[in-house]
């Protein structure tokens, strides 16, 4: 053994560290594994190991990036860390000196999130002016979802209550699981075809973010997109916000928030009819008011500008108002029924007939024009004389 | 008037009935028909949500893709 070949431990492990720190690789670079002896240090530090079927990988965090870490840390927890790979010579390992660090699955799930909600956003999936209004008073419900959860029996609860009278039709599919979005998007387009509803609501219940994913499913935000009917998104809880609720006309918070939504509230509807009965009966009154009091005024000027079709205008409309009338108080109004017959009465009564029966007559020139005083005829002048029964042609003598 | 007529467009018309009624501009007839136009619709209506029966129905898409629909139990009285 010669001198010239035996190194120090020094030197060997400055040698590594030398050769780990040229490598470009090694010097910024994305690890994912599973936490495992997970331990903090007074002084701020985290030490862990990152392991998988193959190997381990010792790790710290140092305590300012440890600060900013957005989760908790745990023990098997599946991660992404970030950092770079250097020797510890004085422990003789080499190890990952993290600079930052997330959840695996949700961080990969997240990035791909904000990656596809630009991407729709771009291509004007999320418009606010392409969202089309939700009908009030829907005559069929279509609801996409799975027929075995929470959901769908939340949903139909909260429909049952409020307005029965629409009709559900339900299209099962799977909410979860790699067939789901598939599955979703076809029978959003299945509806369309076969018209199976006013409104769609599609959706599910909470569950974690891999459970909601379908939700985030670019073929289901295409689906939604080129919907014809209305769609409400009724996603998982709350704080859940999918794709499908951006491009929805609609987004509600829960499904049964989705089903409040989609239908009135039958309570509220018969107060509301109580309101309008209320309102055309007192526009009716005002009607009949008027009417009254337009017929005491026709009543109080007396000569009649051209009585024939004066009685027969007055005939008609009473013949109209007592039918129209009688009918509809039938259902609403059998109080008002007897002053509207009063009413009828004295229209009847100051008919101009009545009053030529009473032996008035009605002087005319031959033109139609009522004679008012002897000024509006001159001798010579032939007028009309209308009488209770017939009429006579008189010339005119003498002007008094 | 035998017409099917559905709940949306009879409270649709019974607010226009309404708002032509406030108006004033209608004939004595006109106003009269108009009330008993709103009298029956507002015995549809209400008649619609005294009667109303929730139905549900499961959606499959039979062999030839036409939609088959069978009645859906979903037990919520449970």
């Amino acid at each position: 053994m010669q001198n010239g070949n035996v190194f120090s431990v020094t030197d060997v492990n400055m040698r590594i560290k030398h050769i780990l720190d040229s490598d470009r690789v090694l010097f910024d670079i994305y690890v994912k594994g599973e936490l495992s002896n997970y331990k903090i240090y007074p002084s701020g530090h985290h030490y862990f190991t990152l392991k998988d079927e193959g190997g381990v990988l010792k790790a710290v965090m140092f305590r300012s990036e440890a600060q900013r870490l957005q989760f908790k840390p745990e023990n098997g927890m599946k991660v992404i860390v970030r950092g770079r790979i250097a020797v510890y010579t004085r422990d003789g390992v080499y190890q990952l000196y993290a600079s930052s660090m997330t959840e695996d699955g949700v961080g990969a799930l997240y990035i791909a999130f904000e990656k596809l909600k630009k991407k729709l956003e771009a291509e004007g999936l999320f418009d606010l002016g392409r969202k089309r209004p939700i009908p009030r008073y829907p005559e069929t419900i279509c609801i996409i979802t799975s027929p075995a959860g929470a959901a769908i029996r939340d949903m139909l609860r909260i429909l049952r209550k409020r307005f029965p009278h629409s009709a559900v039709n339900l299209i099962p599919v799977r909410v979860q699981g790699e067939e789901a979005p598939g599955e979703i998007s076809a029978a959003i387009d299945y509806a369309n075809e076969h018209n199976l509803g006013d409104v769609i609501i599609t959706g599910r219940g909470g569950g974690s973010i891999e459970d909601l994913w379908a939700f985030n499913d670019e073929r289901v935000a295409y689906a939604i997109f080129r919907s014809r009917i209305p769609v409400i998104s009724a996603v998982g809880h709350e704080p859940d916000f999918t794709i499908s609720d951006f491009v929805a006309d609609l987004r509600a918070a829960t499904p049964s928030n989705a089903a409040e939504l989609a239908v009135p509230d039958s309570d509220e509807l018969y107060m509301r009819l109580k309101n309008v009965e209320a309102r055309l009966c007192s526009l009716v009154d005002r009607t009949l008011r008027f009417a009254r009091q337009r017929l005491s005024a026709a009543a109080e000027r007396r000569v009649l500008q051209s009585p024939m079709n004066y009685v027969q205008d007055r005939r008609m409309q009473l013949d109209v108002l007592t039918g129209a009338f009688s009918a509809a108080a039938l259902h609403y109004l059998s109080a008002r029924k007897d002053r509207f017959g009063r009413l009828a009465a004295s229209l009847d009564a100051m008919s101009p007939l009545k009053v030529l029966g009473r032996g008035y007559a009605i002087a005319s020139l031959k033109d139609g024009k009522v004679l008012r005083s002897s000024d509006d005829a001159s001798v010579g002048d032939e007028i009309d004389l209308r009488l209770g029964k017939g009429a006579l042609t008189c010339r005119v003598t003498e002007v008094l | 008037m035998a017409e099917k007529i559905t709940f949306e467009a009879a409270m649709t018309r019974l607010d226009e009935i309404v708002k032509l009624l406030e108006k004033g501009e209608v004939s004595v007839e006109e106003s009269l028909k108009l009330f008993e136009e709103g009298a029956s619709l507002m015995k549809k209506c209400s008649g619609i949500l005294d009667k109303a029966e929730q139905k549900v129905k499961l959606i499959m898409k039979g062999h030839d893709g036409e939609p088959v629909a069978e009645p859906f139990d979903a037990d919520l009285d449970k």
